[in-house]
């Protein structure tokens, strides 16, 4: 058992290493360790899921091991994730330096603040129960989980078929890049040649006035003015063109950025893989779309097999998801909060997995969560899943609709 | 063919090692007070005296192309990327002396420029590993610089300078360390003032040799079809 754990953790450890981190230097040892706990922890709940429908291992073992789980994942997702955070956003703010443990610790507090405030709109749990209690915890940290995974999911269910069907592949041709690039060139040029005015006129006037400094008394006065005036004048006209031009070139970069992807993607559909995802495409994209139209798609005779399946291809596509996210949006400073964010939300999507998952095993496994979670309402979850999923699903497939009919319109004025 | 009295030199380097401030700080004498993300390329204009105070003076005007972005960038990035880097007259390798990484990188980005590097002379490059006799011979003249000097701990600096060093000795080029946000470094008389406008002058010379090579070649070319034409006519 503690074996499994110790491997999970390895690997947590070399996907930090090789995927997320692998342009930036590892200065704090803190992020990656907590990373790695989490990931391992998480992993580890999954199994016990296997194990307890397996029947590996003693039934009182089991259920030690699930609670012993649970604390340390409350543990790390409450209190020593959020504290981290807190903690490495504030030491990035240079004003607030000097006592960043000072206010890591009020951020913290605002977060717990807010924590709590969450589970008061919901009817989660029966009033029999103290405030510092497991069930507490679980339920707010259950109902993000699963708000998350829920908008993830709808996003998903559209994004899939979007992206493997080449149906929705636009037409890009080799020539359409090249006459992208040329005008991107053109624009640099026309750039490089303004600011050469820039700096001849402003070389000219430094020449100038150090002239007119020399001239002292009452023209010179005058004259000094007068001429600086229409220099300066000219000078705020080419710099406006300027900004003008470069703001310009940054979104020729970005179209032909995409169009270069587009091409890219055109071309892999051809190959033999491409064709096999296609394939795999149609029928993932059949099938999300009837997720969407079946609300109650966990039926009750789902089998092991399938909860297997689903608990790798959502640890995986998780993965995938947020490495593509990380370096999308990272730099060399906020790499650490980034990565801590990260193992947050990963965090909380295993543990409101586990909670859904209950829903789609049969009824004598089900004994074990629910002894162990404690009394939740668990059809307020998947009910609230079900609207959120609905809720995320409409919305991307108005905002893809809307981002594809802007580009050929986009592609139309070249 | 390259046009005439064009000096094209590209910075590169991974994102947020200060390549905005240092080009900020080389072309307008002045610190960038925010700096922000580079999308794409982004362009400046250096007024460079070449050969002061000698008959032979010029005034160039060396164009800084800042190119953004990192080494482990998707493809579609990279090849857009690559429009930026034809006809280079020199590249400017930046690095952050607080990130050992971004020192590394820099080799990937020197192959990515040359690779891509269409001058006359052409390099013969190997198959993307790193050849260290490919730089003894490169044409394009390369300058280190490491930023972010004044953050590194005055106990560290030895270590970190012997670091740079080998570097500098990899790349066969010489290697300046600065504070972008101090214009002090580079203040006139200061070695590194020295060794950077040896470099602007190399790449000058070096511009300047490529268009008369260019344009010699042109006249032998169109005195050869020449002759070929008129011994056609014998």
């Amino acid at each position: 058992m503690f074996t499994s754990q110790v491997l999970f953790f390895g690997f947590g450890w070399l996907f930090f290493m090789r995927q997320l981190f692998k342009d930036y230097e590892v200065r704090q040892y803190v992020v990656q360790v907590v990373f790695s706990v989490t990931f391992a922890f998480s992993c580890t709940m999954f199994e016990l899921i296997i194990f307890e429908i397996l029947g590996a291992l003693s039934s009182s073992s089991r259920y030690f091991h699930w609670k012993l789980n649970l604390y340390v994942i409350l543990l790390v997702l409450i209190f020593v994730v959020p504290f981290y955070i807190g903690y490495f956003v504030v030491s990035n703010i240079r004003l607030l330096h000097r006592q960043r443990l000072l206010f890591a610790c009020m951020v913290w507090f605002t977060f717990m603040y807010f924590f709590w405030k969450l589970g008061d709109p919901f009817p989660i749990l029966s009033p029999k129960h103290g405030i510092l209690s497991i069930e507490q915890l679980i339920s707010r940290v259950g109902v993000i989980g699963v708000t998350l995974m829920a908008l993830l999911s709808g996003f998903g269910a559209v994004n899939c078929p979007y992206t493997y069907m080449s149906y929705f592949l636009r037409n890009v041709t080799d020539s359409d890049i090249l006459a992208l690039e040329r005008r991107l060139l053109q624009t640099m040029d026309m750039i490089v040649s303004k600011k050469k005015r820039i700096a001849m006129t402003r070389r000219q006037m430094y020449q100038r006035g150090e002239d007119q400094n020399k001239q002292t008394g009452f023209w010179g006065m005058i004259k000094s003015v007068t001429s600086t005036q229409t220099g300066s004048e000219n000078l705020s006209l080419i710099q406006q063109e300027v900004d003008a031009l470069e703001e310009l070139s940054r979104q020729l970069f970005l179209e032909t950025v995409d169009l270069q992807a587009t091409k890219e993607r055109i071309e892999y559909s051809k190959t033999f893989q491409g064709k096999y995802f296609n394939f795999l495409g149609y029928f993932f994209s059949i099938y999300c779309v009837w997720k969407i139209f079946m609300v109650k798609f966990w039926s009750q005779h789902i089998s092991f097999i399938l909860v297997g399946i689903i608990i790798v291809t959502s640890i995986r596509g998780l993965l995938i998801t947020l490495t593509k996210f990380f370096y999308a949006i990272s730099s060399s400073k906020s790499s650490n909060v980034i990565v801590l964010v990260l193992a947050q939300i990963m965090g909380m999507y295993f543990v409101s997995s586990v909670l859904l998952m209950r829903m789609s095993m049969p009824l004598e496994y089900r004994s074990i969560v629910t002894e162990v979670l404690g009394e939740l309402q668990f059809n307020f979850y998947h009910r609230w899943f079900d609207v959120i999923f609905l809720v995320s699903a409409l919305s991307s497939i108005l905002f893809l609709y809307l981002a594809h009919k802007q580009a050929p319109e986009k592609h139309m004025t070249l | 063919m390259a046009s005439l009295d064009r000096v094209k030199v590209l910075v590169l380097g991974d994102s947020g090692v200060g390549k905005s401030s240092l080009v900020h700080l080389l072309c307008q004498n002045q610190v960038l007070g925010n700096p922000s993300w580079t999308v794409g390329c982004s362009v400046d204009v250096r007024v460079q005296d070449y050969k002061e105070g000698t008959p032979e003076e010029k005034t160039y005007y060396i164009e800084l192309w800042d190119v953004g972005g990192s080494v482990g960038s998707a493809s579609s990035v990279k090849s857009t990327r690559a429009v930026f880097y034809n006809s280079v007259n020199g590249i400017i390798l930046v690095h952050d002396l607080t990130n050992k990484k971004s020192s590394q990188n820099l080799y990937r980005w020197s192959l990515e420029a040359l690779n891509k590097d269409s001058s006359p002379t052409g390099v013969i490059v190997s198959n993307g590993d790193y050849d260290r006799e490919q730089f003894a011979e490169n044409p394009v003249p390369l300058l280190l610089i490491g930023t972010k000097f004044d953050q590194i701990p005055e106990n560290k600096r030895n270590e970190v300078l012997t670091r740079t060093g080998f570097l500098s000795e990899d790349f066969n080029a010489e290697e300046i360390n600065l504070d972008c946000t101090n214009p002090r470094y580079l203040a006139a008389g200061t070695s590194n003032a020295v060794k950077l406008s040896r470099f602007f002058d190399k790449v000058s010379t070096d511009s300047q040799t490529e268009n008369i090579t260019d344009t010699r070649t042109n006249i032998i070319i169109i005195i050869v079809n020449s002759a070929f034409t008129y011994m056609s006519y014998i």
